[in-house]
């Protein structure tokens, strides 16, 4: 299959993603990152993503096996809390176009 | 020069202390992987440049990092591009080294039955973090993981997968074993230097297992130990056992620091009876025995199990050189006056040093060492985080 046949196949798209502190060190990056997201862009899709080019990070954001979110993280897209969405749910549309970014959040907690 | 490097875990990060044999003067290098709780940092026997690193949130869930340098530079060993391991259908690496999934395979595993919970329901394991990582003394790239919910993984390829050895979490008492308050955590793992297949474990609050067979099959060896706060003070299993100790020269003697109690064992654990003897209290977390002397052993009572600070603010190491029963307070160098930190059960190790040394850590930030036996302490760094954990790794 050629790279035009297969991108026509695999659509994908650019999100800009945004992670915590601890997230990004373990990653080893630096500030907002840009992944290159399956269509439809979900939460899972973005997530698998994330995974996939940092493999480090598995486990961290969902888990392992059975992809259930962390408790203590929480997702934010285009100003809503998209915490308890469905993951398959498509994002809004400025997440694909790339005009917000997708974030993970660790939820505050303190004293 | 021989030296040595006290590996600390702590609240917020990891510290490494190196000295020489001397070690009067020390390099404190960290925080490493700051931010996040260590709660065990372990050194290879076999190696001196590998380390194990057990990282952990309550947030972003379990790490294991590894260290083949001496702590220099840091790992996870199942993300490491040059060798990563790769998931057949994807292509990708798969990040295995964090990952700790109970067996519950028909071949190995045993079914994922439930546990008692603080209510009193039955709540099914749940893996929350690794407490303890122990190296094997024999092979290079096998490594031991204690954890939460309370079961034993095994990894014999440095860390960077991990199997439950699934008969422990199995053992026919598993439905009875409950959380203590820091939750249902296997935090002691002890390997018998001179038989691998013999381990001892000790769980929070199940008591104190052994393995003749490397794991495969487990036997509770609780007999003697008596905990009031249970509704059977003397049931199978059920105790808050806080720190398991042995001596290499001698492994059929343990040493055990109870919720209340400090216990003895000379028959490999089948039998244990009462050694707290004149100690100002008997409840404590660690429990070390001297590097050279089998008989001499270490402790750090703490007020109470709701006052969870030395009694009357004085920070006293107890040492028995009887094997028990017979305690002298070892002050010197320590504060007097004023002290109302704790030491927590991984807080505490020996060297093996002509002179032994001793190091323990405080939830206060403070590490002391002592180089003769614990006649004397200097502070060797104070103001870090809590202290989680101390071990010590011996350099040629």
């Amino acid at each position: 299959m050629s790279d035009s046949a297969q991108a026509a196949a695999n659509p994908r798209c650019a999100v800009r993603l945004v992670m915590p502190h601890h997230l990004r060190t373990l990653a080893s990056v630096d500030g907002e990152i840009l992944l290159e997201v399956s269509l439809p862009v979900t939460t899972r899709s973005v997530l698998n993503a994330l995974e996939q080019r940092f493999p480090m990070l598995r486990g961290t954001v969902r888990d392992h096996v059975t992809h259930q979110r962390r408790p203590k993280v929480r997702f934010y897209a285009n100003e809503l809390d998209l915490t308890h969405q469905d993951p398959d749910t498509p994002l809004p549309e400025a997440i694909a176009s790339g005009s917000k970014p997708f974030m993970i959040v660790g939820a505050i907690s303190g004293g | 020069m021989p030296g040595i490097r006290v590996l600390v875990g702590t609240r917020k990060g990891g510290f490494i202390l190196t000295s020489n044999a001397r070690r009067k003067e020390w390099q404190v290098e960290g925080p490493l992987f700051a931010g996040w709780e260590i709660y065990h940092m372990k050194g290879s026997p076999l190696d001196p440049n590998r380390i194990y690193a057990s990282q952990t949130s309550s947030w972003f869930g379990q790490i294991i990092q590894r260290s083949d340098d001496g702590g220099k530079t840091w790992f996870q060993p199942g993300s490491v591009d040059e060798e990563p391991v790769v998931d057949e259908i994807s292509g990708f690496p798969k990040g295995e080294s964090n990952k700790f999934v109970y067996d519950t395979s028909d071949e190995t595993g045993r079914p994922l039955t439930t546990h008692q919970f603080y209510d009193g329901t039955q709540h099914p394991w749940k893996f929350l973090r690794v407490w303890h990582l122990e190296p094997s003394l024999t092979e290079p790239n096998t490594v031991f993981a204690g954890v939460e919910d309370a079961a034993l993984f095994r990894s014999t390829d440095g860390g960077t997968t991990w199997q439950e050895l699934a008969g422990l979490r199995g053992h026919k008492t598993g439905p009875d074993w409950s959380p203590g308050a820091g939750g249902m955590c296997l935090h002691t793992i002890v390997i018998d230097p001179n038989n691998a297949q013999r381990m001892f474990v000790a769980i929070s609050a199940a008591g104190t297992f052994r393995t003749e067979d490397g794991g495969e099959s487990w036997t509770a060896i609780n007999q003697g130990l008596h905990s009031e706060y249970i509704p059977d003070p003397k049931a199978e299993v059920g105790h808050c056992v806080h720190r398991v100790a042995i001596h290499p020269s001698n492994p059929n003697v343990l040493f055990m620091q109870k919720h209340w109690d400090v216990m003895r064992s000379d028959d490999g654990g089948d039998s244990w009876y009462e050694v707290s003897g004149n100690l100002p209290t008997d409840f404590g977390f660690p429990i070390a025995v001297h590097a050279h002397e089998p008989e001499t052993i270490y402790v750090v009572p703490i007020t109470s199990d709701s006052l969870h600070y030395p009694p009357e603010g004085k920070l006293r190491v107890y040492r028995s050189r009887s094997g028990g029963r017979e305690w002298e307070a070892l002050t010197e160098g320590l504060p007097q006056e004023n002290c109302y930190v704790n030491i927590l059960r991984d807080a505490m190790a020996v060297d093996t040093f002509e002179s032994c040394g001793i190091y323990f850590g405080t939830t206060g930030g403070q590490v002391y060492g002592s180089t003769d036996s614990g006649d004397h302490w200097q502070t060797i760094v104070r103001d870090l985080p809590p202290v989680l954990s101390v071990e010590v790794q011996m350099l040629p």
